[in-house]
């Protein structure tokens, strides 16, 4: 009772000789089950008439049992190429033309469709059919790589059959130097479901080769870093952020410094794909940091040509530069949000690029007002790189709960502890001048006699994360700030 | 249904941005200096002026001609302006780095 073999056959179980009526169903669902007696009759109906019923099953290929042996479709070939969305699905072919259909079980619909009038008249009047397996979207990637309908346009690289395909990724230089996730061709359709952004569309050029890259180009490196196709927004957007002449990716890359991009995410977005900028916000563990973070290395690395001991050629790197990201707490921060400090809308999803290195701590356990915290602060943030050092480096500080519980209380916001900041880090050049101290580096001759802000202004960033115990904030030092070097970039995520 | 590491062929996605581009030659070098202009290129580290001052004494001792050029930062590439300006006045560049 199978459609014969031909030569018109084709991939999709159809050919000019198909005809009579075929029954799409998976053991899964209740309700084909329900019409096995319906089909039953059927069949035995159609060959006495001389034509014929065919029905494909999914999932078992000996269900049903209804007096002729069911089609194996658990490849979904016919399913798919005959756009089955509801099991069961009757249809009725003349000469390989489909003519009509019907799904779910509708006895009277049933009865219509095949001009069978006492058809399975013990069965209920009406049940709704199930979900296709060919439209499960656990299977649908799949399934358009399988049949050819994928429409994306990178390079395919064929593993021999003797290679690891995590080793094989190493060997060719595509890796972090941790294992990526092989960027096959579903995974890669997987994470474009991730946004609304057509695969072909130019992102950003990427530093240091300046190469124009894809949405699907930047896909296909989200998937190695691991990420979750919701993550990609946050990743297209920071890619964008990374990539303008403020920001300078290549300047950054190409330094001997510790510094790369970190990205700061604000807005709902951060809660909705589960971002972490409380405990450990900056640690290990939250599968939405690290993999964000990594992803926009992988960019710089894979798309852009930025590696280590080429272009990078830093003296002696950070651990963030492999994945520095994190949430804001925004919640209960005495402060604005950041991206709305730096002038995005309230509520507006956002990342915030800062070229920074690692935190290091500001312990401060006895202050229980804002005086003395401010100036426990100005003095761990005086000495960031070097204590005689000033102005051309930025930094981030990065208020703890516990810490920044001590300003709500106080009423203090985010200007009114820069201010402070600010009166506090205006330092005495004397004191810093080259030699002084018996310590050769220092600020230039020049400026004896001035004082000197430690940050320029707009140099210095304060966030808010961290969790809920621990009266430690830290210091995320910075790089080269302003138009010389990187000047933060806040940039708004799309969809 | 599911997508193992068992299904041969693997194939995975390029991730790069494509084969490199063909491997670039560097310009021919010159016999002599006597009488090219040779570019001196300070991208803008301290002490690189006096690095680069020094061979300026050197290479005008030896007949060459000698222009000077500043990267406005060294954080950043050399602007494309100042790269064909070089290109278009010199024989020969040195890049200087220096701290």
């Amino acid at each position: 009772m199978t459609i014969p073999e031909s030569t018109g056959h084709t991939a999709d179980g159809v050919s000019e000789s198909t005809n009579g009526v075929i029954a799409v169903v998976k053991r899964d669902c209740p309700t084909c089950e329900l019409v096995v007696p319906a089909l039953t009759q059927l069949h035995a109906h159609l060959e006495s008439q001389g034509s014929t019923l065919t029905v494909y099953t999914q999932d078992d290929p000996t269900f049903p049992s209804f007096g002729a042996s069911p089609v194996d479709d658990t490849q979904l070939a016919f399913s798919w190429h005959n756009n089955i969305e509801t099991v069961p699905t009757l249809l009725r072919f003349e000469n390989g033309v489909e003519v009509d259909r019907i799904v779910g079980w509708s006895r009277e619909q049933w009865q219509s469709f095949t001009g069978v009038a006492d058809l399975a008249a013990e069965l209920p009047e009406h049940r709704p059919g199930c979900g296709s397996l060919s439209v499960d979207p656990a299977l649908t990637d799949m399934l358009a790589v399988r049949f050819n309908q994928s429409s994306l346009h990178s390079r395919r690289v064929e593993f021999a059959s003797l290679e690891d395909e995590f080793e094989a990724m190493f060997d060719r230089g595509w890796s972090d130097g941790l294992p990526v996730i092989p960027p096959t061709e579903a995974r890669v359709l997987h994470m474009l479901s991730g946004t609304t952004r057509d695969p072909q569309e130019i992102v950003a050029s990427i530093p240091p080769d300046l190469n124009e890259v894809t949405v699907e180009q930047i896909a296909v490196n989200a998937v190695m870093a691991g990420a979750k196709p919701e993550y990609l927004p946050v990743i297209l957007a920071a890619v964008e952020a990374a990539c303008t002449d403020e920001f300078n990716m290549h300047g950054l890359l190409a330094t001997t410094f510790f510094s790369g991009p970190i990205i700061i995410v604000n807005g709902p977005i951060a809660e909705r794909i589960g971002m972490n900028g409380e405990g450990n916000a900056f640690g290990q563990g939250n599968r939405a940091n690290l993999t964000i973070g990594r992803a926009l290395q992988l960019v710089i690395r894979n798309l852009g040509g930025g590696r280590p001991g080429e272009i990078d050629m830093a003296a002696q790197g950070s651990p963030g530069k492999l994945a520095f990201c994190f949430a804001e707490r925004e919640y209960d921060s005495p402060f604005e949000p950041l991206a709305q400090w730096r002038g995005q809308e309230p509520g507006v999803s956002s990342v915030t690029l800062f070229a920074g290195q690692g935190p290091s701590a500001i312990i401060d356990q006895l202050s229980r007002e804002p005086v003395s915290l401010t100036k426990s602060m100005a003095a761990s943030l005086r000495a960031t790189n070097h204590p005689k050092l000033a102005i051309g480096f930025d930094a981030m500080l990065v208020v703890s709960p516990e810490h920044g519980r001590i300003f709500t209380e106080a009423g203090w916001d985010r200007q009114r502890l820069l201010s402070e900041l600010e009166k506090l880090l205006t330092l005495n050049a004397d004191e810093m001048i080259r030699g002084v101290d018996g310590i050769a580096e220092g600020l230039p001759e020049m400026l004896a006699g001035h004082s000197v802000p430690k940050f320029r202004p707009g140099g210095l960033l304060i966030a808010h994360a961290g969790g809920n115990a621990g009266l430690f904030s830290s210091v995320l030092g910075g790089w080269v700030g302003g138009g010389t070097g990187s000047e933060p970039v806040t940039v708004a995520i799309g969809s | 249904m599911t997508e193992t590491s068992t299904d041969r062929p693997f194939v995975v996605l390029d991730p790069t941005a494509g084969p490199a581009a063909a491997g670039m030659t560097a310009a021919a070098r010159p016999d002599s200096l006597e009488g090219k202009t040779v570019g001196l290129l300070d991208i803008s580290k301290p002490r690189g002026d006096i690095f680069l001052s020094q061979l300026q004494q050197d290479l005008e001792s030896r007949g060459a001609v000698v222009r000077t050029y500043r990267k406005p930062t060294f954080a950043k590439p050399a602007p494309v302006d100042l790269r064909q300006e070089i290109a278009t006045q010199c024989d020969a560049v040195i890049e200087a780095l220096a701290d």
